[in-house]
């Protein structure tokens, strides 16, 4: 595999029931791949976790997924309300999840800093009123 | 490590998935209703204890590389959630006991933790 290989998705806001798929997707890509299973794990939880904010708080996003031979890049690029503060909203435990949410299982404030704890990089763009971009590095093996 | 077939027996569960998916063995055990716990703190291969009985539960374990998942207090999934389990191919189990008793029996039976954020002796030596 010299080509770099990429595949979009579109993730909607609200839609609980679809909630992960373009995660799952990826994840089942980079199995075929056959990509050895911690960074898979890695990857996966990343996206999944990106993937969860998008539908706990934007309107939508598109989700790109891209793998070279050295690197997996996951960029998520929503339409929503933004983050005003990055930084606190990195910290472990901050969180504006509704009740609702948190009776799904989400919004534990743990989502942010567990992305960055599973990829080499990461990057936090946001404009509030606007929506929020998020870039994800995570190296092969 | 533990065969979900002696999970089955300890915990006496209902099975919602394929018998023969009973010979599948958990190396860990974890316990939460919070699926982001999950995403943070579990490891490949646990077995998961959980109320939490929606698709996510599902879609979670799946990413976490949870190998099975029993629902505690007598909570039963839905034919829209057991489906999503056979589709990625994690067991799923329910038992009447609470989370505190499902956890206090496999802990018991030498189930080691994931989660765990003091060091651990392993209960099988
Ligand atoms: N895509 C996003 N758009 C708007 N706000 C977001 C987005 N992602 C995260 N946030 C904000 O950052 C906070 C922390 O996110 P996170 O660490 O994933 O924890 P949680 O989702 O459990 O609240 C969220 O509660 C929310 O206020
Ligand atoms: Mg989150």
């Amino acid at each position: 595999m010299n080509k770099a290989f990429s595949q979009s998705f579109k993730i909607h806001g609200s839609d609980m029931y679809n909630a992960g798929k373009a995660s799952t997707e990826i994840k089942t890509i980079l199995k075929q791949l056959g990509i050895n299973s911690t960074t898979i794990r890695r990857v996966a939880i990343a996206a999944y976790e990106a993937e969860m904010n998008v539908v706990m708080y934007a309107k939508q996003a598109i989700m790109i997924f891209e793998i070279t031979p050295e690197q997996i890049h996951i960029t998520v690029d929503d339409e929503g309300p933004g983050i005003p503060d990055v930084h606190l909203a990195m910290q472990e435990g901050f969180s504006t999840a509704t009740p609702e949410m948190r009776e799904m299982g989400f919004g534990a404030g743990m989502g942010l800093p567990n992305i960055k704890k599973n990829s080499d990089s990461m990057k936090v763009e946001s404009i509030v009123g606007k929506g929020t971009k998020l870039e994800i590095k995570i190296n092969i093996n | 490590m533990m065969k979900l077939l002696e999970v089955a027996e300890a915990l006496s569960c209902e099975v919602f998935s394929d018998e023969q998916q009973l010979q599948y063995k958990v190396e860990f055990g974890c316990a939460s209703d919070l699926m982001s716990d999950v995403l943070a703190f579990s490891q490949a291969g646990a077995l998961l204890l959980t109320g939490l009985v929606t698709n996510q539960t599902i879609q979670t374990a799946y990413i976490a590389e949870i190998k099975a998942i029993v629902f505690v207090r007598g909570k039963k999934p839905d034919k829209k959630v057991i489906d999503l389990a056979k589709e990625k191919k994690i067991p799923l189990l329910g038992t009447q006991y609470s989370m505190y008793e499902a956890c206090g029996i496999l802990y018991q039976k030498g189930l080691v933790p994931t989660m765990s954020n003091v060091p651990h002796k392993a209960m099988n030596e």
